[in-house]
């Protein structure tokens, strides 16, 4: 799973709950960073985005996932602090899988993990 | 060292953090992920969550002399460290940071500047009572008092296993002899 987000706390917390669901989990800090690691991983089964980050929001990163026959069929979940129909909207006619509202729960992420990828040994990369 | 009385003040600092309000069931959530994989894993992302809301602040209160009555600026300051409050459970500093939020949206600068002391204050005290509580968690690690508990059950199932081993060849001693084959 690829975990992105600006704040150094929600990495933490939200690979902390990737972890102990046992999936395998890389965190960056950027949607740039985000598209340079899908560019050269080959095996990413989800990604996880922050909506608003500088420089390259969530809603941006998605379009670009989706916008490439390469990443297009990964699974994409939007997270975002507030609660706004419209955005929540956008992004789910962008095709993003869901859209989490935070903080985010340990139940939500095991639902979503459940529903799109398989149990793996564990290990952590954040950047 | 007494370990039952460390653990009991543990609970106790930790329960006054919530019933202070300090607090809410996000940080409950958070401690859920520690595990013996990352069996300091609430107490890394304090740090970094004091590493980080410091930084916050500090930029905000550059903001606030660099870009006077920028509202838009001060509040988009404040809602990175409120999201960081609310994932840590942080209560009382995510309600000064909505405060703030707030008297920006009323353009209040003397608003603003009255949550800002507000907010500082609530990060020095819960900074201080956290790092009372960990000090304590330290000295008194879970681990090691379910490693004594579990050492203390294991002696006694054993000595249970061996009375009746003692119990059960008494029994059978007689009749086992009868069995044994002649020599």
């Amino acid at each position: 799973v690829l975990a992105v987000d600006d704040s150094s706390v929600d990495r933490a917390v939200i690979s902390g709950i990737l972890r102990s669901s046992k999936f395998r989990v890389t965190a960056v800090d950027s949607g740039k960073r985000a598209l340079e690691l899908l560019g050269s991983e080959a095996n990413v089964s989800m990604i996880i985005t922050d909506y608003w980050m500088p420089e390259m929001t969530g809603y941006e990163l998605l379009k670009k996932v989706k916008g490439s026959s390469k990443l297009r069929e990964i699974p994409v979940v939007i997270m975002s602090s507030e609660n706004v129909p419209t955005r929540i909207n956008r992004c789910l006619e962008e095709g993003a899988e869901d859209f989490l509202l935070k903080p985010v729960q340990p139940s939500d992420v095991s639902r979503l993990c459940s529903t799109y990828i398989p149990v793996s040994v564990s290990w952590i990369s954040i950047q | 060292m007494d370990y039952s009385n460390l653990r009991r003040q543990a609970a106790s600092l930790k329960k006054g953090l919530f019933d202070q309000g300090h607090l809410d069931e996000q940080f409950r959530q958070v401690e859920d992920l520690q595990d013996e994989a990352s069996p300091n894993f609430v107490e890394e992302v304090v740090v970094v969550f004091f590493k980080d809301s410091g930084r916050l602040i500090s930029n905000l209160e550059q903001a606030l002399e660099k870009y006077p009555r920028d509202f838009n600026r001060w509040d988009a300051y404040m809602q990175q460290l409120k999201g960081s409050c609310s994932s840590i459970g942080a209560s009382r500093m995510k309600n000064e940071c909505m405060s703030f939020r707030d008297n920006c949206g009323q353009r209040s600068v003397e608003g603003c500047m009255g949550s800002l002391q507000k907010l500082k204050r609530e990060h020095a005290i819960l900074r201080q009572k956290l790092e009372s509580y960990f000090q304590v968690t330290l000295e008194a690690p879970p681990c090691q008092s379910w490693c004594h508990d579990r050492w203390i059950i294991s002696i006694n199932l054993l000595t249970d296993v061996c009375m009746f081993t003692m119990q059960l060849l008494r029994q059978v001693g007689p009749a086992g002899a009868a069995t044994r084959p002649a020599m």
